[in-house]
């Protein structure tokens, strides 16, 4: 069975809808990210997927650039949970409620 | 000239605000004397004005600067200084120096000196305003300044429930009949297109009879109110809670002659009209007697020199509507000096006794306070009308102006007033300071005032003697500007017949009053003795049941209809909707702060839902606009 662009874009679909059920229900802050760069990956697949469909660079592009800021984030955010880890001794989510309203 | 003006009106209104900034602290006596000074300063400028006029025959207008301009209305802050008006400052500005000297003396003690001095000089400014403003805009500014000075003055002592009673109605039956004023002038605008008083007298003898009937009837309904002619007249007894200078100058001498000024001033108005001015003439002689009768038993003497106002400005009334508009005004200042004399007396005795006014309680005065018992007696002398003071040129020349015109029956009734005014003045005067000295059983020890609050009220005293030897200069100079008709009755026989007739008849009615006050029979009552049970006694007593009757049939359903409003019109309708305004806001956020639990995880799950809520509206109008040409198919084949 050949590999179309469909299949990339299920598979993308599919990893989108995992990234965010992660981003709902985990509590775990270090599984935050893990769902977030899932997210971001998924939509890398599609950028890929259809700029090699159309023949039109400009998708990888994007995807090139998403990597980059994705793993900009990640070093920030990692910096902030190791600061939080040190101060609270935990991470869990459900904990962090400063900013109730 | 200007200056002088600007000098006079303004004056009052610098001591006003300097007394303002010292209102909250307690006595400080600069505050007195510098607006006693400053309304010197006005009084000398209204004198060097008075003789101007006379000498010179001219008028002093000027135009301070514009008020109002809209499309054709055109009103400015422009004030006159003609024959009438400077007789009408001579008058507030000697009267009220006189009494901003006394109050020196009478408010010594009291908490709110500083305040008193400021609203009684705000006063003097608003009445300034009132009677040199040269248009009906300017002088309804001060008509409504005066009654705010007056509500402020007479509810002065606002811890007393009765003195702030008073002086809300005082106010609200004022208000009642500013409304017609208003409508008057409006009537006035609608008809001649200006408010200025030259132009638009000018105006009026082209109009309409009804116009002119109506301008006149309404703008007497203004002076109904601020001169307290019946039925609005129950304000001005009650008036009385206010501090005794207030009474002798706002409630005697100056604001409640601002009815008889209006009328004299749109004397050119009434002269077209003369069914409306026999109206007012009977309106007034009514007043006279009907006040005079209540003023024979009243047991408080500021209340009996109270009616006695209110009885001659019946006179001055009845003076005006017969076309006698010089005789209203002489009369007007002549009145001024006598009564504020009386009121400033009766202040003296009510600070003798410890603020009792009941002349029955007293008895004997006259050996305590000698000056004060001289000056009473004069100054009620020249309100009988004895010659030769003030009240007999000015109030006889009312009578004869009746008799003249042939309106024997105002005649009469202005006859029998003058008796009756003899009677009750003389009362009071036998009661407080002859007989015996009853005040004695209930533990008075009487005093005489201050040295100067009694020389402060000797200039009032010569003018109640000699006010009435003006009388042809003032004649000569009045008539420049009003009708110049003189009331002699020509044949000699009736003359001194009427003259010495009405005199005989006054001085009879004195006598009286002496025998019968001032006998040692004389107690205080105490409701058993036969008079008291009378009929006429009560009706009397009881002013003839009209404050009753206003509390039970207009005051009562007022309130009533009120409370209906208030229960279901205001809180069930008004009140109602923007409380459900303010509580559908209220519940909404009440219930969506859920939101903002703080919770990560709980935020990131809403930002969730409004992404999907977005992105299925961003299909939905997608879809919509494609098949937008099937979509009008379908809802047009629903018939929309």
């Amino acid at each position: 069975m050949e590999i179309g662009l469909n299949h990339y874009l299920v598979l993308s679909t599919i990893l989108f809808s995992i990234g965010l059920v992660g981003v709902m229900r985990r509590k775990n802050l270090l599984m935050l990210f893990f769902a977030t760069e899932i997210l971001l990956n998924s939509v890398n697949i599609s950028f890929a997927a259809i700029s090699h469909f159309y023949g039109d660079l400009t998708g990888q592009m994007f995807a090139f650039f998403v990597i980059a800021i994705a793993a900009s984030e990640v070093a920030v955010g990692l910096g902030l949970l190791i600061v939080w880890h040190k101060r609270h001794n935990a991470i869990d989510l459900d904990l962090m409620s400063t900013m109730k309203g | 000239m200007e200056l002088l003006l600007y000098t006079a009106l303004f004056a009052p209104l610098v001591g006003s605000l300097f007394a303002a900034l010292f209102g909250a602290s307690p006595k400080t006596l600069v505050t007195g004397v510098v607006t006693s000074l400053l309304l010197g300063v006005s009084l000398v400028a209204s004198t060097i004005l008075l003789i101007f006029v006379i000498t010179s025959g001219q008028f002093v207008h000027v135009e301070m600067m514009t008020w109002i301009t809209a499309g054709d209305l055109y009103i400015p802050f422009g004030f006159i200084v003609d024959q009438i008006s400077v007789t009408m400052m001579m008058v507030v500005t000697l009267v009220s120096t006189v009494v901003h000297v006394y109050a020196i003396g009478y408010m010594d003690h009291d908490k709110g000196f500083n305040r008193f001095f400021s609203w009684l000089s705000a006063f003097v400014f608003s009445m300034m305003v009132l009677v040199m403003s040269d248009n009906f805009a300017g002088l309804f500014i001060g008509w409504e300044g005066v009654g705010l000075c007056s509500w402020g003055l007479i509810g002065f002592w606002y811890q007393k429930e009765s003195a702030t009673w008073a002086a809300n109605e005082a106010f609200i039956m004022n208000r009642i009949a500013d409304l017609g004023m208003l409508i008057g002038i409006f009537l006035i605008y609608w008809n001649t297109g200006t408010l200025q008083y030259h132009e638009a007298f000018a105006a009026m003898p082209a109009l309409e009879n009804a116009t002119l009937v109506w301008i006149g009837i309404f703008l007497f309904v203004g002076a109904m109110g601020k001169s307290a002619q019946f039925p609005l007249h129950t304000w001005l007894a009650d008036a009385m809670e206010g501090p005794t200078p207030v009474s002798a100058l706002i409630h005697a001498a100056t604001m409640v002659t601002a009815g008889v000024y209006l009328v004299i001033r749109s004397h050119e108005l009434y002269a077209l009209i003369p069914n409306v001015g026999l109206f007012i003439a009977s309106l007034g002689a009514f007043v006279a007697i009907f006040a005079a009768s209540m003023a024979l038993v009243n047991r408080d003497i500021k209340r009996v020199i109270a009616y006695s106002t209110l009885s001659q400005l019946g006179y001055m009334f009845v003076a005006a509507g017969l076309g006698a508009y010089w005789v209203a005004l002489f009369h007007l200042m002549a009145h001024a000096f006598f009564k504020a004399l009386l009121f400033l007396g009766a202040g003296n005795v009510m600070h003798a006794m410890d603020s009792e006014l009941d002349p029955f309680k007293m008895g004997g005065l006259g050996k305590k306070m000698k000056v004060t018992m001289i000056m009473m007696t004069l100054a009620s002398v020249a309100l009988a009308g004895i010659y030769p003071f003030a009240g007999f040129f000015s109030k006889d020349l009312i009578l004869e102006a009746a008799f003249v015109e042939q309106h024997y029956i105002i005649y009469t009734v202005l006859l029998v007033t003058a008796g009756l005014t003899a009677f009750y003045s003389f009362r009071i005067i036998a009661l407080i300071f002859h007989g015996e000295e009853r005040y004695k059983l209930f533990g008075f020890h009487p005093h005489e005032a201050y040295k100067f609050m009694l020389v402060a009220m000797s200039p009032l005293l010569l003018l109640a003697i000699i006010a009435g030897s003006f009388k042809l200069s003032y004649f000569e100079m009045v008539t420049n500007l009003l009708p110049a008709i003189e009331y002699h009755i020509h044949h000699p026989l009736t003359y001194w017949v009427i003259t010495l007739g009405t005199q005989l008849f006054v001085i009879a009615a004195i006598f009286f009053a002496y025998k019968k006050y001032m006998s040692k029979s004389v107690k205080v009552p105490d409701g058993t003795s036969a008079m008291e049970k009378s009929f006429f006694y009560k009706l009397l007593i009881n002013q003839y049941y009209i404050p009753r009757f206003y509390e039970e049939y207009l005051v009562k359903p007022y309130r009533e209809l009120s409370c209906v409003f208030w229960k279901h019109v205001d809180q069930k309708v008004v009140d109602a909707t923007v409380d459900g305004i303010a509580n559908v806001i209220y519940i909404t956020g009440e219930n969506s702060r859920e939101m903002q639990s703080g919770n990560l995880s709980t935020m990131l799950k809403w930002m969730v839902a409004g992404l999907v809520a977005l992105l299925s509206l961003a299909v939905v109008f997608g879809l919509a606009t494609r098949h937008s040409d099937k979509i009008m198919l379908i809802l047009s084949g629903l018939g929309v």
